[in-house]
């Protein structure tokens, strides 16, 4: 991504993914991807890193932490 | 019942003393916490002891809130705090995420540019796949990788991250930005072997 361009569209290609771009700005991006191998390559990369973030696991807060928590705090009589 | 609602009824039963308040709130709340935790310290154990800390820590203190965040960047901000504190223990050399705003300097450019969204939904997904975004959160400055977690992985609005960790909500969203960038280039280099294997 050596262009110019490219680069001066780079600072706007979050607020362009999660829908907060202005409507001149998303002409700017669409009209440049579509001359643009590379920069596409480069949004949908992007799209795709955020959209498999969004699907990891979100693990929780072990049992026996939590155990070991109420037990900290006193409030072991709480444990459901 | 609506958040802010929530938040006050269950401000006012635990500064009544109300335990099954602390119950409740630990609830509600630990889960968040503790992944939090688990990606500032990259280890278990010490995840846990930030969530003690926080909980410990908010429930001494819970006169000082004073409800102009949500309880729960409240408690982000604190479990944060007591992140960074450990972090600065345990490496007295560690630069914590700064606070205050800063100049963020150039942004990453993009250099890999290889098209891996058409791999199998398999490759994308495996526990390998996942084990190394997991590592890549962990090697991103931890100036980013707090309001990463935040924002993209807990799912709080850019004025929340921004309240909890005491930035302006422009830096929040250059933060994000730059992060991205940073993990997309990291999982290309990843992916790229099966792509070229694909085409």
């Amino acid at each position: 991504m050596s262009h110019e361009g490219c680069r001066h569209l780079l600072a706007g290609l979050s607020d362009y993914l999660d829908g907060e771009a202005s409507a001149e700005l998303c002409a700017e991006i669409q009209k440049h991807m579509a001359d643009c191998g590379k920069c596409r390559v480069v949004i949908n990369t992007l799209r795709k890193t955020v959209e498999l973030y969004h699907r990891l696991p979100r693990p929780a807060f072990p049992d026996d932490a939590r155990e070991r928590l109420y037990k900290s705090l006193e409030l072991s009589g709480y444990l459901k | 019942m609506a958040a802010i609602e929530q938040d006050r009824e269950l401000l006012e039963r635990i500064r009544a003393g109300d335990k099954t308040a602390c119950d409740d709130c630990i609830r509600i709340h630990s889960h968040s916490i503790y992944r939090l935790a688990l990606r500032l310290m990259r280890d278990e154990a010490d995840a846990e002891d930030v969530v003690q800390e926080t909980f410990l820590s908010a429930f001494k203190g819970i006169d000082r809130f004073d409800g102009r965040s949500g309880l729960s960047t409240w408690l982000y901000r604190i479990g944060f705090n007591a992140a960074m504190m450990r972090l600065r223990r345990r490496r007295p050399e560690f630069v914590p995420v700064d606070t205050i705003d800063e100049p963020e300097g150039d942004l990453p450019i993009p250099e890999a540019l290889v098209d891996w969204c058409l791999l199998p939904e398999q490759e994308l997904v495996r526990a390998e796949a996942r084990a190394e975004m997991e590592r890549a959160i962990g090697e991103l400055p931890p100036k980013l990788r707090a309001v990463f977690v935040m924002r993209e992985l807990e799912e709080l609005s850019t004025g929340e991250t921004a309240q909890a960790l005491g930035l302006s909500e422009q830096a929040v969203k250059t933060r994000l930005h730059r992060a991205r960038l940073l993990l997309r280039e990291r999982l290309t280099g990843y992916f790229a072997a099966g792509a070229s294997a694909n085409l």
